[in-house]
């Protein structure tokens, strides 16, 4: 019972330093998150043209990204760049997890993108529309909707690796967590304590993704 | 002497080993109904995508209206613009309205403003007899009202010319009937239209020209009532026996 007391006593009186950490993981997602779907989607629309040398561009980044640690990139963007000209902390964690979660959302519209059927280009070229309008149009907000669920998915495993910023000590949830454990002697209820803000801060981006879902399915 | 929409000249296509078209010459001629048949495989639908270039012709000339359309010269986007495609599976865009299907094209490729083009997609869906159906999403539709919404969005460019992908072989057979009388009505209005057909009523009754191909080429050519009734090649009385019987 008193550990319990102890841990919502600890939560409250914790919370304005958790709420800052909150903002900045929030705006580390949210910024890389943005960044990754432009990123995403630049890659996959390489992928989809008939030029061989894009197509070697493209396996060799979503090889690289896929087949190295996020917090390897993360350090490489870091110390590696910091070296040739200073680069503000937010914005190395923002990059590296913007060119990590672009890969794998790379895959996922570059998936989407081809399952849609080819009636659907020749439809809009057949109308008339340049390529570029038809996929504009026409393919890609199809494209979108699809990409949805597993974009979701992505969007929720991009808001926890956001965590791995505090090795670079941007003082966001993870770290807050750890050094304030560390100087109390209670690292568990501040795990615990910071479990519940991640939890929370999923949960709303699942209702959102699905909101969001219901919200485009309307046509089908 | 009527205007030639269309003239395809020593046409020739192949995908990898199969040449599936072998030296096509084919004149339609404006208001023209012209109906492709023959068996699957016989290359009616390559030939018909062949004029919108949605299948790129390996040599040959086709011609739209007396001019030349060669790829590498002229704007392919503006060629297609002249020429309306029905397809076999309607093909629909899923994630726009009826009404927004139709104004599509007409909005951002001929710069209609959203007003002008309502007012022409409400006029053409009530032609194709859809009115009620303008704000419905496509899967919401039956198959032959959806095809009747692709011919109207087709229609939407105002085109010289239609073409028709085997537009029934998709349907039910209990809605063929309401696709094939919006054709009929086009026809009567004087549309110059290339179908690609199974439906030999339908060629029997509203082609002009009734052209059987076979393995590639055009064995024969005639007034339905020509062909369907005393056809001089034994491959086309062959294919017909098949077919009417």
């Amino acid at each position: 019972m008193d550990s319990i007391l102890h841990f919502f006593e600890t939560f409250a009186s914790s919370s304005n330093v958790f709420v800052e950490a909150l903002l900045l993981t929030l705006q580390l997602a949210v910024v890389s998150l943005i960044l990754g779907i432009v990123i995403g989607l630049f890659f996959a629309l390489l992928k989809l043209t008939n030029k061989k040398v894009l197509h070697f561009i493209y396996d060799t980044y979503v090889f690289l990204i896929r087949g190295t640690p996020l917090i390897v990139q993360i350090f490489i963007l870091y110390f590696g760049i910091s070296d040739l000209f200073l680069i503000d902390k937010f914005w190395a964690a923002s990059i590296a997890l913007a060119v990590h979660n672009g890969g794998y959302i790379a895959e996922i519209f570059r998936g989407t993108i081809q399952s849609i059927d080819k009636g659907q280009t020749e439809a809009g070229r057949s109308l008339g529309m340049t390529s570029s309008m038809t996929m504009r149009r026409i393919v890609l907000p199809q494209a979108f909707r699809r990409a949805l669920p597993p974009l979701g998915n992505q969007f929720i495993i991009g808001v926890k690796d956001s965590s791995l910023a505090a090795f670079i000590s941007l003082p966001e949830l993870f770290n807050i967590a750890t050094t304030r454990g560390s100087t109390t002697f209670d690292e568990m209820t501040y795990l615990l304590i910071v479990a519940v803000y991640y939890l929370a801060l999923v949960a709303v981006l699942t209702i959102g993704v699905k909101l969001l879902e219901n919200k485009l399915s309307v046509s089908e | 002497m009527a205007k030639e929409m269309i003239k395809i000249e020593k046409l020739n296509k192949s995908f990898g080993p199969l040449h599936v078209l072998k030296n096509i010459d084919m004149t339609v001629t404006e208001s023209d109904v012209v109906c492709l048949i023959g068996a699957s495989g016989s290359g009616k639908s390559t030939l018909l995508r062949c004029i919108n270039f949605l299948e790129f012709k390996e040599s040959g000339k086709i011609f739209l209206e007396g001019e030349e359309i060669d790829p590498d010269k002229v704007n392919l986007n503006e060629h297609r613009q002249r020429i309306g495609m029905v397809f076999q599976h309607f093909n629909l865009f899923p994630h726009k309205t009826v009404l927004e299907n139709v104004m599509e094209a007409p909005v951002q490729l001929r710069k209609q403003t959203k007003e002008e083009a309502r007012k022409s997609g409400l006029e053409l869906l009530a032609k194709v007899g859809l009115s009620d159906k303008e704000t419905e999403y496509p899967s919401r539709l039956s198959g032959g009202q959806k095809q009747r919404v692709a011919i109207a969005r087709a229609l939407a460019m105002k085109p010289d010319v239609m073409l028709f992908d085997e537009p029934t072989s998709a349907l039910d057979p209990e809605l063929v009937g309401e696709v094939l009388a919006t054709m009929k009505e086009l026809a009567e209005e004087g549309m110059t239209m290339v179908v690609v057909t199974h439906e030999m009523g339908f060629a029997r009754e509203v082609a002009d020209w009734v052209v059987y191909m076979h393995d590639g080429r055009i064995v024969e050519v005639g007034p339905p009532e020509e062909l369907f009734g005393n056809p001089q090649e034994e491959r086309t009385q062959q294919f017909l026996d098949t077919v009417l019987s």
